[in-house]
This record gives C-alpha cells, sequence and structure tokens, in this order.
C-alpha cells in the first residue's frame, strides 16, 4: 500500500498542497500553511482533493458535510499548532481514528493523567511541539531526521535546541530521590539507561486511548452483498470486514513487543525484491547489543496480508482510488486491474499475476507515557519464561539467564550433600538406638 | 575427663550467628533474583540482597579488625596434624563411639580440618563473592575503572560461588550437630561455654 497512485487520497494527509500525481512539484510555495496553523478548528481538508480543503459545501462519500472553508476568517487566525491541529493528520493516520499509530489517538486532545502524564490537560498540558521543538519549521523527530535529533542527555538551549528525546529534559539517569538524599532502588533504575529505552518500561501498554488496527487482509477485499458492500461492525466498534478494505482486527490495551532499536530503520522499498518467507519485514529496526547507540525499545506490530507478484517477487503498490475505469480497486473491485494502474504509476514491473503474502512492520511506541505507578516491575523481565524480554539477546539478564550446566553442577553437588548427611546422621540415630 | 571451657567470646558467637543469618538470606534473596526461587519479588529480593551483602561487608571488616588485634587469627592458621584421624573418625570412629581425635583448647579450639575448611571459606570464598558482588553493581562504572569483563562472566561467578557457600552450609549445619551430646557444639557457639572431653 502506498500514496503513489492514489494520490488525491493520500494526499489530504501526506502533506502537500495540490498534490495529485508524480509530477507535483515540492517547492515552498505547495506547503500548506493552514493546516497547521489555523487556531479556528474550521480549516479541514476534503479527504478526496488532493490536499485541498473544500470551497464549497461538499459531502464525503455521501454523507459527511465538508463545510466550505472561509479562508480570510482563517487566515486572520493564525497562531501555534495544537493538539488539534497536529492530531487531524496524526491522530487518524491509517484512515482513521488510531488505525496505525497505536501510541496516538484523538483521546490526546485533551488526554487524562493515566493516558498521557506530559500531555494531561489538566496538569501539564504539553502540545505535540513542546517535545517536538522546530528550528525554521524543521520539525524534531524520527520522521526527518533518522535518528531523531539531540544526544541522548540532557539539551541545554546553548546547545541545538533539539529536545524530542525523553533524556532531553530528563538525562541519563533520570529517576531521583524526592526525599530521601540516596535511594539504591532509583540508583539501579537508572543503571538500566544504558540498554534500555524509557519507553519500555514507561509504555507498558499501547492502544490505551482508542483500539488500533493490528492486522489488515487485503486479500478478502471486494466481496459484496446483493451487488452491495458490505460493513459488518466488530467488538470495539471497528469494522471487522469492509468491502473495500477486507479482513480487519483491532486490538486495545495491548503489549509490545521488544527489538533492539538504534533510531533508525530498514525498510523494503518499491520495486525491491521479497522472497515469500512469511512474514516479509516491511519495517524493521536496526540495532543489536553490540550497537552502543541501541537500546530495547517497545514496538507495535502491525500485521497484513497484501498484494505481492510471486512472478517479479515484488510487493504490488496497488491503485485503490480513483474513477472507475482507471483500474482503482475502490470503484472496480479487480486486484489485476488494480495492481496494473499502480505498478505502472510506481514505474514498475508487473507480470498480471496477483498473489496475498503476509506482512508485519514495527512502529516504534514513544506516546503515551503512563503514570509512574504503572511503569513495569522488575519481574516483567526478569522472569525465567514468558518475561517481555524473553526474545532479546546479547545481554544478561538475571533472573532470565543462567548457565545451565552450572546451575546443574552446583544442584547436584548441594544434593549428595545433603544426601550424604542424611545418611550419615540417620546412621548415628539408629546406631545409638540400637546401643540403647 | 569432662570440662567446662570458655572457647567463643560474645563477639563470636554475636559475629558467627550474624554471619548464618546474612548468608542464609544472602542465598534466599540471591537464588530469587537468579530466577530460581520466588519468595519476596524481584525488587525486595534485589533491594534486600544488596543491603545484606553490604551488611556482610562491614560485618567483616569488624571482624577482620578484631581478629587482627586479638591475633584470634592464629585459629585458622593450617597444620597438617590429626587430618587423617579425623576423617577416619567422621567415616568410622563416630559409629564406633571412639573419641574425637582432636581435642579443643581455648588455645587452639578448632580441629585442623576446620581450620582449613574456614581458611577456604575466608581467603577464597568470601573474596570471590565480595569481589564479583562489587563488580556486579558497579558494572556503568567499568570502563572508568579499567576493568574489561562481561556482566555475564562475573555472574556466573557469582552463582558458583552461592552454590559453594550453600554447599558449605550443608555440611557445616549437619557436623554442628556431632558432638556429643549431639547439641553439645550447637551450645557452645550460643553460649560460649562448651563441655569438652569424655
Amino acid at each position: 500500500m502506498a500514496v503513489t497512485s492514489n494520490w488525491c487520497r493520500c494526499t489530504s494527509c501526506h502533506a502537500g498542497y495540490g498534490w495529485k500525481d508524480k509530477n507535483f512539484d515540492f517547492s515552498e510555495e505547495k506547503i500548506d500553511c493552514l493546516v497547521c496553523h489555523d487556531t479556528t478548528g474550521t480549516y479541514k481538508k476534503f479527504p478526496t482533493d488532493c490536499g485541498y480543503p473544500p470551497l464549497k459545501d461538499k459531502l464525503f462519500a455521501g454523507k459527511k458535510l465538508f463545510k466550505a472553508v472561509n479562508l480570510s476568517y482563517v487566515a486572520q487566525h493564525v497562531g501555534h499548532t495544537t493538539r488539534e491541529s497536529c492530531g487531524k493528520c496524526h491522530f487518524y493516520s491509517g484512515g482513521g481514528d488510531g488505525v496505525k499509530r497505536g501510541d496516538i489517538d484523538s483521546t490526546l486532545i485533551a488526554p487524562s493523567k493515566e493516558i498521557d502524564v506530559h500531555m494531561d490537560a489538566k496538569g501539564l498540558n504539553f502540545t505535540c511541539s513542546t517535545c517536538h521543538t522546530t528550528v525554521a519549521h524543521e520539525i524534531d523527530g524520527r520522521h526527518y531526521d533518522s535518528p531523531a535529533p539531540g544526544r541522548r542527555e540532557l539539551a541545554f538551549p546553548r546547545y541545538e535546541g533539539h529536545r524530542v528525546r525523553c533524556e532531553s529534559c530528563h538525562g541519563v539517569r533520570p529517576h531521583k530521590p524526592s526525599k530521601k538524599l540516596f535511594d539504591w532502588r532509583l540508583v539501579k533504575l537508572n543503571d538500566h539507561t544504558d540498554r534500555v529505552a524509557c519507553q519500555t518500561c514507561h509504555i507498558p501498554l499501547y492502544a490505551r486511548g482508542k483500539p488500533t488496527n493490528i492486522y489488515w487482509d487485503w486479500s478478502t477485499a471486494g466481496r459484496h452483498k446483493d451487488g452491495k458492500p458490505i460493513v459488518k461492525k466488530g467488538p470495539f466498534g471497528r469494522p471487522e470486514y469492509h468491502t473495500k478494505k477486507g479482513t480487519l482486527k483491532w486490538g486495545k490495551n495491548l503489549v509490545p513487543v521488544y527489538f533492539w532499536y538504534n533510531g533508525t530503520y530498514s525498510y523494503v522499498l518499491p520495486g525491491e525484491r521479497v522472497e515469500k518467507r512469511e512474514p516479509v519485514v516491511i519495517i524493521r529496526p536496526n540495532g543489536s547489543a553490540e550497537d552502543p547507540e541501541a537500546r530495547i525499545f517497545p514496538f507495535k506490530p502491525h500485521f497484513g496480508k497484501q498484494p505481492y507478484d510471486p512472478v517479479n517477487k515484488l510487493l504490488i503498490v496497488p491503485k485503490l482510488f480513483g474513477p472507475k475505469g482507471s483500474g482503482a480497486f475502490w470503484a472496480e473491485f479487480d486486484w489485476k486491474k488494480s495492481a496494473a494502474a499502480g505498478m505502472a504509476a510506481a514505474g514498475l514491473p508487473f507480470s498480471g499475476q496477483v498473489d496475498f503474502i503476509e506482512t508485519v512492520y514495527y512502529h516504534a511506541l514513544s506516546h503515551m507515557v503512563a503514570p509512574k505507578d504503572k511503569a513495569l516491575k522488575c519481574e516483567a523481565c526478569h522472569i525465567r519464561q514468558g518475561g517481555r524480554l524473553a526474545n532479546i539477546s546479547g545481554v544478561y539478564l538475571p533472573g532470565r539467564d543462567r548457565l545451565v550446566e552450572l546451575d546443574k553442577i552446583g544442584q547436584a553437588l548441594c544434593l549428595i550433600a545433603l544426601l550424604f548427611v542424611s545418611v550419615h546422621g540417620l546412621a548415628r540415630i539408629i546406631i545409638s538406638l540400637k546401643r540403647k | 575427663m569432662k570440662q567446662k571451657l570458655y572457647l567463643y567470646s560474645r563477639f563470636e558467637r554475636l559475629w558467627h550467628w550474624a554471619q548464618a543469618i546474612l548468608i542464609i538470606f544472602l542465598l534466599l534473596t540471591g537464588f530469587e533474583i537468579h530466577g530460581s526461587l520466588e519468595l519476596f519479588g524481584y525488587e525486595k529480593a534485589y533491594l534486600w540482597h544488596v543491603y545484606a551483602g553490604v551488611a556482610l561487608v562491614v560485618l567483616t571488616a569488624f571482624a577482620i579488625f578484631w581478629h587482627l588485634t586479638t591475633g584470634a587469627w592464629r585459629h585458622y592458621w593450617p597444620v597438617k596434624e590429626k587430618i587423617p584421624q579425623i576423617c577416619y573418625y567422621y567415616a568410622v570412629g563416630i559409629f564406633r563411639g571412639e573419641p574425637h581425635p582432636f581435642e579443643k583448647r581455648p588455645d587452639q579450639k578448632l580441629n585442623p580440618l576446620q581450620r582449613l575448611a574456614y581458611l577456604l571459606l575466608k581467603l577464597i570464598l568470601y573474596p570471590l563473592q565480595f569481589i564479583t558482588a562489587f563488580l556486579l553493581v558497579s558494572y556503568q562504572w567499568w570502563p572508568q575503572l579499567g576493568i574489561k569483563t562481561t556482566f555475564q562472566k562475573v555472574a556466573y561467578y557469582h552463582t558458583a560461588g552461592a552454590f559453594a557457600f550453600l554447599f558449605f552450609l550443608i555440611i557445616h549445619a549437619y557436623l554442628s550437630t556431632t558432638g556429643r551430646p549431639w547439641y553439645s557444639h550447637l551450645r557452645g557457639i550460643i553460649l560460649g561455654w562448651e563441655e569438652v572431653g569424655c
């Protein structure tokens, strides 16, 4: 699934102002200022207008009314970005509230402390840009610099001004005693920061606000009942089946998966051959225990089943959005036509055959930091079996790891000693009883 | 002829029993951290293990000072005499009601086998556990201290030391019951006075 060939639908968020085909001019004049700086809440882009807002009242999908935007009114009320203005796109990534991310959704417009200690509307009340600081409109974050800018230490203004990392404010030994002068417990917690990211303990669960999509099977898309599209709602009120999208699974309050992560990813790029070794990892976090920049980090795995060209061994860029006759899947429900149109737009070969392949990508979790009493306890990882870090290699994790042979020898010697003294003692008792 | 001897001074008795409690507690918490037991919960087990370890180091420091200043260290000086006889005693003589080949005296209250066992304990096992424990809590400062090893290796040595302590504890506790009557050694280390001779 890609923006390519689906521009006018996807570019309502994937930033651009009139990005309708591959010839889009990415110069400064095409940047939409208002989508970020509107403070009135009336500036809304029409979902299928290539990133343009509606200038006349318009219905989306025959149901939802998008009112004409009064541009001069909006222009007279520009201001700092807010959680709403950023959230207009970011909370709804993947096509709906919380669908893609799992750690940001519309509850962050006014969250409680339980949901997010930093954004807590009645507490610290951070906006997105409190952490995602900007220098000349370049926003700090992993999506623009990989890894995210700044160093893993306190971000004093006299340095570079980036403060998107937890350590930017909290430092590298972040747990400080509030009453006592010295607390060994906190010293030990601080020792973890060389190998464990803050997020690992402090984001114990994800999708704590709204449900997030965890599995998306495109192969079943396109079914109709009596010539009409099907939308079957499941638990959480989200579709289990949707004719346009296929079979969907949702989750809430989910346990992340953990990997070594140095802030960069390896991506399967369009046109890159992939063997059918399932699931294909489309986005894989980079890092290992040997990498000093890597930390153990929590991720949301997003599983899917998506179209694949078994002859050329390519993931297919399908054309989903468009009018009838364009090959768009959402108009004609024919994967072959959709694949032909999408791959042509992407400039990639297509064999004419469509298969489906299980895929997964991993999304780093950095938002919705829980209150400290909800942070993971030692046993979550320091446990022989079934701990959260059961699959993390390269570190000795007390409680999980041991030298099995050493344990066996030690236990055997102690058991022999016990047996020996028992026999010896029993013999003494028997003999002394006999003597009596 | 039986006689009552004052063998263990107040400090020695305090030292002995404090060690006993600390080592048993360290074994329990340590094997919980190791993942072999579940008693206190990992966090408490870890914290109490460290506190008890520090307490044992402090106690040991006092004991070293005491042994050096009183000259009591001489009790641990290894001697060769009677070792075969003592081994024979525990294997055979004890069942035949023969007397212990070694007679305790205030100026030599430990038999040659005890001297050897306790000397090994103090010269090898204590330093092994203290050094590995120090390394395990200070691993963040290894680069500054110029220490080049792996956490895993140090943890293995510390675990091996723990098994050695457990092994010692089993044998030691049993041998404490081999007096005549069976509780006479125990009474000695509790009250200080022990009936010696037969």
